[in-house]
């Protein structure tokens, strides 16, 4: 298969400065030697490839956009373009830097204690620690307000109970950011592996992001020393997970973009190579049209992409432009990668090709950090006026 | 220690060659430009002497001024301290003697002790500068290197020859190393550094800065082509005895190789 390059069809490089067109490229060339040649064996194991944590860490991956502590300092954009290039390569690997960076890294920088903020930024932009972040519930998805799980004062620390599901990373973590109702209102809190009553299971039979562990954390009256609440999330309520989410879904609307761009690019190289009626599929139209179709719907991902971390960077973005990107370029990703399959032929379910792989993943993306469905209704709510999911 | 490293600014090794339609080069426009692959090669090892034995390291790259972030990505972001851009006309134009001639003044004028190169460009592969660095410099030079020491003044190189035969090459400092694939496995650079290496100085200079009046090219290149298309295959039918008496037939008969 020919060197992948991605697709710049509107030269996007030039809104790009020198040193984001330098990271994306070394971020790219990471992910080919280091990611592309094992992805598959571990998606069809089933198994995180976890040595690639501090190779992440070592690259300044994770955590890329906060100051300080350890923390690379990027911007917002070279934060995207690392998305991006991680998802081409697998969701799993990009949902990993996103829960470590963007659900883990940012509330602790944003929300914690200078003791908190030394304590796990270091280790956690290395990749030398792995944290994970407890929102969803088996119950409560979408509506995380109607949570469940719940922490009691108890005059020298906090007593937690309840359980969070569907969380990337869980088993692996050293740390989890926990948001629990505290006299009914929602906080965040650190919960550390081993300690007593806490457990987290590996969630096993999964179909998508295989490659990456997905958990339950159970609470179980884990007694947590009253340090370890996250400080600033007294009194914000669920604006504190929201916060980190909006910082997430601003990576997914990128990393889905890098899925996209490796289905096309394997589509593409597919059809030239496959002879059918004694020429190549690509000379046919109904092929044509599909790699045209695909070309400009990642061609306006990549400009609703770029615009908004440039929103991000000088601080306008609204979280609904968020919503927007996210939804519109994972729904891209998802029908790209559908058509991709299409175009493979028989191939196309095959571990060989890249594409069956991204298409079971992105259902995955589809529906978390805010599904398909609340986005169009948040979007709905900003024109109208009129919340329709409560 | 002084350490320099010459890196040229070539297409990426995966580009799909344009020939100018008047075929007087390559048109290099739109392609993907990087530092060399084997250029890489030096470049980490100029880092990993510097590691060794302390010391800051230089990188020389005669090209064109739009080589700039090239050379802060491909060389100052993995470590390189600082860099010098020969960039004027002159040096553009400059063949494989007019860019030794250049890269040599440049190199004794930084004071450099050691200089690692690449065994070849990527792009025109002519193998000569390196070589004629040494002569002008009056330095020593080990070329293929695959394996590399030093200690005190004194270096060792091991040359991988023809043949897989290894040669050891012992000598003292001043030299050019000419570096060959598997010599090391050059590093990413860390994102942080991409946006530090912005800040490290660079210097773009002209021929006449280095006191060089005529580097014009000694020779000059035309006709440039592409390689003929290669004819279609043939799938021979058949089972495997019949079908490898047919190839040796066609290969005797039509390709007429054997």
């Amino acid at each position: 298969m020919a060197g992948y390059e991605g697709l710049d069809f509107y030269e996007m490089d030039e809104l790009l400065s020198d040193e984001e067109v330098a990271i994306r490229d070394a971020v790219r060339g990471w992910v080919e030697d280091n990611v592309v040649p094992i992805i598959e064996e571990h998606a069809q194991a089933g198994t995180f490839p976890k040595h690639l944590a501090k190779e992440m860490g070592s690259m300044g991956l994770l955590g890329a956009n906060l100051e300080g502590y350890g923390c690379p300092g990027l911007n917002n954009v070279s934060y995207g373009l690392i998305c991006q290039e991680l998802e081409r390569g697998d969701s799993g690997i990009r949902s990993f830097a996103s829960v470590q960076g963007s659900l883990v890294m940012f509330p602790i920088h944003a929300y914690g204690s200078e003791e908190q903020k030394n304590k796990w930024l270091p280790r956690l932009a290395a990749g030398e620690a792995i944290g994970c972040f407890g929102l969803t519930e088996p119950d409560h998805g979408s509506n995380p307000g109607g949570m469940v799980t719940k922490a009691v004062d108890k005059g020298d620390h906090y007593e937690l109970n309840g359980a969070k599901m569907w969380i990337t990373n869980g088993t692996l973590a050293d740390v989890a950011v926990v948001w629990a109702k505290l006299d009914g209102v929602v906080h965040g809190f650190l919960v550390e592996k081993g300690m007593e009553g806490f457990t987290a299971p590996e969630m096993k039979g999964k179909y998508s992001l295989r490659a990456s562990v997905t958990s339950e954390l159970v609470f179980d009256g884990v007694k947590l020393p009253k340090e370890n609440l996250l400080p600033k999330t007294v009194g914000i309520g669920l604006k504190g997970p929201l916060s980190c989410l909006n910082n997430a879904r601003y990576g997914i609307a990128w990393g889905a973009l890098g899925a996209a761009q490796a289905c096309f690019h394997s589509s593409k190289d597919y059809a030239l190579n496959r002879n059918q009626f004694g020429a190549p599929i690509a000379r046919f139209q109904l092929v044509q049209n599909k790699l045209a179709w695909m070309l400009r719907e990642i061609t306006k991902g990549q400009l609703l992409a770029w615009r908004l971390g440039r929103m991000k960077d000088a601080g306008t973005m609204k979280h609904q432009q968020v919503s927007l990107a996210k939804m519109n370029n994972v729904d891209i990703a998802i029908q790209i990668a559908r058509v991709a399959r299409d175009i493979h032929g028989a191939n196309g379910i095959l571990g060989e090709y890249p594409i069956m792989r991204h298409a079971a993943n992105l259902e995955s993306v589809f529906t978390y950090e805010g599904t398909h469905d609340i986005h169009n209704l948040v979007l709905g709510q900003w024109i109208t006026g009129i919340q329709a999911f409560q | 220690m002084n350490i320099g490293v010459c890196a040229k600014i070539s297409p990426h090794a995966d580009a799909r060659i344009k020939i100018k339609s008047d075929g007087s080069g390559v048109d290099t426009k739109g392609e993907k430009l990087v530092v060399g692959d084997y250029d890489e090669y030096a470049v980490e090892e100029a880092i990993r002497t510097k590691e060794a034995h302390k010391g800051a390291v230089t990188a020389f790259t005669v090209g064109a001024t739009s080589d700039e972030k090239l050379v802060r990505s491909g060389a100052l972001a993995l470590g390189v301290d600082k860099a010098v851009l020969i960039s004027d006309d002159a040096a553009v134009n400059a063949g494989p003697l007019g860019t030794a001639k250049l890269l040599a003044a440049a190199i004794k004028e930084a004071g450099c002790e050691i200089v690692f190169t690449g065994k070849a460009a990527t792009d025109d592969g002519n193998s000569q500068v390196s070589a004629m660095i040494a002569e002008l410099l009056g330095w020593a030079q080990v070329s293929q290197v695959t394996k590399f020491a030093i200690e005190g003044t004194s270096f060792t190189a091991t040359r991988a020859m023809d043949a897989g035969v290894l040669q050891i090459v012992s000598g003292s400092l001043p030299v050019v190393i000419t570096c060959e694939d598997g010599l090391n496995d050059p590093r990413y650079p860390k994102l942080p550094d991409i946006m530090k290496a912005k800040r490290k100085p660079l210097s773009k200079i002209g021929a006449g800065d280095l006191g060089l009046a005529d580097v014009a090219a000694t020779s000059s290149e035309s006709n440039f082509a592409p390689p003929p298309p290669r004819p279609a295959s043939r799938i021979i039918e058949g089972d495997a005895a019949s079908a490898a008496q047919e190839l040796v037939r066609l290969l005797r008969e039509e390709a007429k190789v054997i």
